[in-house]
């Protein structure tokens, strides 16, 4: 075998392959364009947006623990108009799929930005209410089963494109979560965001996060992040997006074989600005040794004991 | 063929030696990036091939060798990343990202630059002043007299080069930005660079500002990607209203003196 099937889709939409860059970890593109051609992926997920612009944190906003990072930015970005008027035509030069990342503080807040990506050209709305970063909203409507429900149905009436729901796993079960997110109309569910953590300077015995807490992502968050798209896939018929310290093709397809339709990669871009692409070399790789004709064909596939 | 992409670099270790107790002299071929570094810029290293130390480490370039393609760095050993990093061996080779981030601004109408560095923020200077190679004045700070290190090196340049020690085991006593400002009432100098730690910068920015001479600042924060994508390493940064939040790894290291808001 010499070519193996790498198109997946996500409602509708067509990825060229399932890798998607992790919102938060590879801003609108520009930096990572120095490093290779953005065609190569399946789909851009931008920095999270909100309807103002925000300055973020205060600094520290990194901390590293085992095998993973906790990072506190707390959504710094330029404000989803600034996005759709000086990165989308940026983002337009390349052949891949274009994804907006929003937050809000209010479930208005999310309609209005909705509106406002109506005529924007982004290829899906990528919705976070799992940021454990930010005092008001984000997370707030990700932990509880009705206001997810909610919040999904309202935005969902202002999308021109297939909403995905970010969930967080700072919840006691996310399977409830999903199917909240799914009864409320969305077109896919994204996890895992990352997971509240904190670490402490026992020199200083301060922690090291100015906004003390952030969220852990990277390795360490992966065999949490697999079990949690197992247990959405089993509850819920709409395509997954799995993410949580992939770092190559093999990771991947663990995430594939959990149940998600595609693959995020985050944390990864940080050690490796070529991460994402040896990602999708990782994957082609696989399928060719074992002679998998079909990506689609492992999905959702793993055999239980 | 040439790509007309970046990449991360995998350079042979040709010299290391610890040359002050935990501090490191390492020395890597990299054609690469001789032929593009700037004095100020960084380097984002992966120091182990492991997953426990994720994150690469932001080091700064001390010299360049063009001909024997050589790059030098410094560095002391703070934590388990550095320590991994001055375990490597001769021969081995480092995965290096770079050169990353702003340049020193190095111009040669200005009559008598004066470099003021402080501890590790030392080290990034040699490579400035091998640019300069005019007349100009530096200052340098360390902790004890065991800690001093590169002053041949800077005296090779600069046979004035002013060693400071804050125990006064070595040198002159006391900080550095006391002999700096002797220099600026003088009217000695027409620009200042500094790199060390923040009380440092904010004495040299005050002073600076005071005289009326312009400065450039060196700033270090912790960094995620260290190419301008993650918004971790945020610093301060005036603007004509208020301020913003801009990055060291890529709007900085180097910024103007005046341009830095220090927290109180
Ligand atoms: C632009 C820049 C240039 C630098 N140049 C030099 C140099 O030439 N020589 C030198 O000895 N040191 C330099 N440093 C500091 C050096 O990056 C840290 O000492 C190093 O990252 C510590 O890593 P560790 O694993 O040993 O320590 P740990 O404390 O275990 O590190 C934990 C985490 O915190 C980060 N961190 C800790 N201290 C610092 C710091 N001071 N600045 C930024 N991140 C930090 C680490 O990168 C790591 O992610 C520079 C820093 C910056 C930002
Ligand atoms: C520095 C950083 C910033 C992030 N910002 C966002 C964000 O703006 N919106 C969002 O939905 N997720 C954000 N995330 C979460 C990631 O998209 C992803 O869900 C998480 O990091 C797990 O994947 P990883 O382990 O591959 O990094 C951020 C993560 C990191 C590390
Ligand atoms: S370290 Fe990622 S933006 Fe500076």
């Amino acid at each position: 075998m010499n070519d193996a099937n790498m198109k997946v889709s996500i409602c509708g939409v067509e990825l060229k392959n399932p890798v998607i860059t992790a919102s938060g970890t590879f801003g609108f593109g520009r930096e990572y364009a120095e490093y290779y051609d953005l065609s190569r992926l399946g789909a851009i997920c931008v920095k999270g947006l909100t309807l103002n612009p925000r300055q973020g944190n205060r600094p520290p906003r990194i901390a590293e623990t085992p095998a993973g990072i906790l990072n506190s930015v707390g959504l710094q970005n330029p404000g989803v108009k600034h996005f759709i008027e000086h990165e989308i035509p940026f983002l337009k030069q390349f052949d891949t799929k274009i994804i907006a990342n929003i937050s809000g503080n209010t479930i208005e807040e999310y309609c209005r930005m909705a509106e406002i990506l109506y005529d924007s050209g982004v290829d899906l709305i990528e919705m976070n209410i799992s940021c454990p970063n930010v005092k008001q909203g984000g997370v707030a409507f990700g932990t509880k089963a009705d206001t997810v429900y909610h919040i999904t149905q309202e935005v969902k009436k202002y999308c021109r494109q297939p909403l995905i729901v970010k969930l967080s796993p700072n919840v006691t079960d996310i399977k409830e979560m999903a199917k909240a997110a799914q009864d409320g109309g969305a077109d896919a569910v994204s996890l895992i965001n990352t997971l509240l953590g904190m670490a402490i300077d026992i020199y200083t015995r301060r922690p090291v996060l100015a906004n003390n807490v952030g969220g852990l992502s990277g390795p360490a968050v992966k065999p949490i992040a697999v079990r949690m798209v197992w247990e959405v896939a089993s509850v819920v018929d709409i395509p997954i997006i799995g993410m949580g310290g992939i770092m190559n093709g093999e990771d991947a397809i663990e995430f594939m074989l959990a149940g998600a339709t595609a693959v995020a990669v985050g944390t990864a871009n940080f050690i490796d600005p070529l991460a994402c692409v040896k990602v999708v070399d990782g994957i082609r790789n696989y399928l060719l040794s074992y002679d998998i004709e079909d990506i689609n064909s492992i999905i959702g596939k793993v055999e239980l004991n | 063929m040439i790509s007309i992409y970046k990449r991360p670099y995998l350079c042979t270790i040709v010299k290391k030696e610890e040359t002050a107790p935990g501090i490191f002299d390492m020395t890597i071929i990299s054609e690469e990036i001789t032929r593009q570094a700037k004095p100020g810029q960084f380097l984002n290293i992966r120091c182990a091939d492991t997953l426990s130390t994720l994150l690469r480490r932001p080091i700064s370039i001390c010299d360049i060798d063009k001909e024997k393609k050589e790059v030098r760095f410094v560095f002391q050993v703070k934590g388990e990343g550095t320590r991994l990093l001055a375990n490597r061996s001769l021969g081995e080779l480092l995965d290096v990202l770079g050169p990353l981030g702003t340049s020193f601004t190095v111009d040669n109408s200005f009559s008598r630059p004066a470099l003021i560095g402080g501890g590790i923020g030392v080290f990034p200077l040699l490579f400035l002043a091998n640019a300069y190679r005019s007349s100009m004045d530096v200052f340098l700070g360390f902790r004890t007299k065991e800690m001093v290190v590169l002053e041949q090196d800077f005296k090779r340049i600069c046979p004035d080069t002013v060693i400071a020690t804050d125990d006064g085991s070595y040198g002159v006593s006391g900080y550095v930005t006391r002999l700096l400002e002797e220099n600026i009432k003088q009217g000695k100098n027409d620009i200042v660079y500094a790199c060390g730690p923040e009380p440092m910068l904010k004495k040299v920015q005050s002073m600076c500002s005071a005289y009326g001479i312009p400065c450039q600042l060196s700033l270090e924060q912790r960094m995620g990607c260290g190419i301008g994508a993650c918004l971790v390493c945020a610093c301060k940064i005036r603007t004509p209203k208020a301020w913003e939040y801009k990055h060291v790894c890529k709007d900085g290291p180097v910024f103007w003196g005046n341009e830095v808001l220090f927290d109180e």
